[in-house]
């Protein structure tokens, strides 16, 4: 067995009496798009400045390629890193900026030369390099320090919330481009960001994080599909979330009691557990088909047209707190229209924390 | 065309206004400006010039091309001992996390607090009780004393988050702590650290307490200014008054040319 390119063992930081890092365990695996997704201050840039070399830990090792690095100066780390307003150095040209990792490491000049070109190109920049920084816009910024951090091989490469300065079109844009890259290089890429839709459109395994722990892990669709946490299932995109009690256990299959009626779904949790069921707004339809159940009859509160579906909240009779959920685009909908609503207990997510 | 006048005539006080503040701050300046050029002896109206033969004067004067090199040297040397030491004051303040860091901040801005009659009365103790001869040197240490504090708040205030992240970079990328220091943090203040070098020196060139009280048989252009001053007023304290006016407008241009070239860049 391989040692993983990235291994955190029982990491806690502490900032004063401030607890940033609670016991964070985390394999990552060669080659891998890794997303440490969560809220701010959930201990995602703590984590990933600890794993740069920029903040010990105050207790528990890090380990890179199977070699303790807890405390090896960032210099003598295996890791870069593309901060969050890139950091580049104003007074250098770009092929000077891309070239400092070389240098550091003795490079000789012309393959310094050689290299820095080679990696502009990749990045789509390859006639910049004798311009100045402040020549060139946001997103070009972007790729000069992805080159200036890829260029010298980095085992890992880190990224501080890279496309957080980013206008939204160009930020999808860089997504896309920051994925061909990572496949065509194969580095391990470790990419913090608070945005979820980003975690999903990039990252092979998404680490959610909230208040210094980590609270599911996993590809993008089993974290989004069966969110392990009530935290979890809500931070993931929209979602419904229905608190209930276990009333009746079968075999690999749960009976909940909620507000909405009473649900055999498949999960394993105790008799008498609280627990919350995860209700996609897309798996809520207005209508009645095979394996569906009916939730009741609402009124339309508000209503939204997203483009691709309608977004609406909908009150159901007799109680207070509203349903999400998304109607087909050409579905008009206004508000104060009634509505039944009905959902198949399989789409149904049992939650037991 | 009536409207018109009565607005001018409505910014007529407002003119009138200018025209007095900018005549009570440059209108002494002016007259020993344009008496250096006077061809008598006696620097008072009527004037009778052009002529240039007060600057030819002062600068046939061995005494007084003696206390312009003094001054020069004690400038440019003083300047760059205080922009060193307060480069390396401030990135210790600014990157490291140092016990009585609000302490040490207030001691080293405090002498900008202080007039310069008190700094030379302390030094003059100091220097006397150490039994440190009066010298060029000791007015060296006095002007280093006056433009360190200024040196050290102009860099601080440079020394932002962002610039700390840029030598994080640089860190990152494998750079060992001299090489950030002479690769990244110096070429990147560049701006600043010229600011304070410029502006402690023009405060250093023209600074004249500090200088008389510790100076001895070597002594600035200002020190020696005013000893021709007590000889009475000629047209030749006219011509180095406007000397040392000079080369503090020069230094405050170029100062100026560079902080805006490097706003723009």
């Amino acid at each position: 067995m391989t040692d993983p390119a990235v291994e955190f063992r029982n990491v806690s930081m502490r900032f004063g009496d401030k607890v940033a890092l609670q016991d964070i365990d985390l394999a990552i695996e060669e080659g891998s798009f890794v997303v440490l997704l969560g809220p701010s201050g959930g201990g995602k840039t703590t984590l990933l400045n600890i794993l740069g070399g920029f903040l010990a830990p105050s207790s528990g090792q890090v380990f890179i390629k199977g070699s303790e690095v807890t405390h090896v100066p960032p210099a003598r780390r295996p890791t870069t890193t593309v901060f969050q307003d890139y950091a580049l150095f104003p007074h250098m040209s770009i092929a000077a900026n891309v070239g400092f990792g070389l240098k550091m490491r003795g490079v000789p000049k012309a393959e310094r030369a050689a290299r820095v070109e080679k990696a502009l190109e990749m990045v789509g920049l390859g006639h910049t390099a004798l311009r100045r920084i402040h020549e060139l816009s946001g997103g070009q910024r972007q790729r000069i320090a992805l080159a200036r951090a890829l260029v010298v091989e980095p085992s890992v490469l880190l990224l501080d919330e890279p496309l957080g300065a980013l206008d939204l079109k160009l930020r999808r844009q860089m997504q896309e481009e920051l994925k061909a890259i990572q496949k065509r290089v194969g580095t391990t890429f470790v990419h913090v960001t608070h945005d979820q839709e980003e975690a999903m459109a990039i990252g092979d395994v998404i680490v959610v994080m909230n208040d210094g722990s980590i609270e599911d892990w996993g590809s993008p669709e089993r974290v989004y599909l069966q969110p392990a946490s009530r935290f979890t299932a809500n931070f993931m995109g929209d979602n419904n979330l229905i608190e209930g009690r276990v009333t009746r256990v079968a075999g690999d299959r749960v009976e909940v009691a909620t507000a909405f009626g009473s649900f055999l779904l498949p999960g394993t949790a105790e008799s008498g557990a609280s627990v919350a069921l995860s209700l996609r707004p897309e798996h809520l339809h207005p209508e009645t088909a095979a394996g569906r159940v009916t939730l009741g009859q609402g009124r339309v509160v508000e209503a939204g047209f997203f483009g691709t579906h309608h977004q609406c909240s909908v009150a159901l009779a007799g109680h207070e707190d509203v349903l999400k959920l998304r109607l087909p685009q050409k579905r008009l909908v206004q508000p104060g229209e009634s509505l039944g609503l009905y959902a198949d207990p399989a789409d149904m997510v049992l939650i037991t924390r | 065309m009536p409207a018109a006048l009565l607005h001018a005539l409505r910014a007529l006080p407002i003119w009138l206004y200018v025209l007095l503040l900018y005549g009570f701050i440059f209108l002494p300046v002016g007259v020993l400006v344009l008496f250096s050029f006077q061809e008598s002896r006696i620097p008072v109206p009527p004037f009778n010039g052009p002529s240039l033969r007060w600057y030819e004067a002062v600068f046939s004067d061995p005494r007084m091309m003696d206390a312009l090199a003094n001054s020069v040297a004690v400038a440019l040397l003083s300047s760059l001992v205080a922009v060193v030491l307060g480069f390396l004051a401030a990135y210790a303040l600014a990157r490291h996390r140092l016990p009585l860091a609000g302490l040490l901040q207030g001691f080293l801005t405090a002498p900008l607090t202080v007039s310069y009659l008190i700094i030379a009365m302390g030094l003059l103790i100091t220097f006397n009780q150490l039994g440190v001869p009066k010298s060029l040197l000791t007015v060296g240490i006095g002007h280093v004393v006056i433009n360190l504090p200024l040196c050290f708040a102009i860099l601080y205030s440079q020394m932002g988050e962002h610039q700390a992240n840029i030598e994080r970079a640089a860190r990152d990328l494998g750079a060992r702590e001299w090489q950030v220091l002479v690769l990244v943090t110096v070429p990147m203040m560049w701006p600043a650290l010229f600011a304070s070098f410029f502006l402690s020196v023009t405060f250093s060139w023209d600074e004249f307490i500090i200088a008389f009280m510790v100076s001895r048989f070597d002594v600035t252009l200002p020190v020696e200014i005013w000893s021709m001053l007590r000889t009475g007023l000629n047209p030749k304290t006219n011509a180095v008054g406007s000397f040392v006016f000079l080369i503090s407008i020069a230094t405050v241009l170029i100062l100026d040319l560079v902080i805006l070239r490097s706003r723009k860049a």
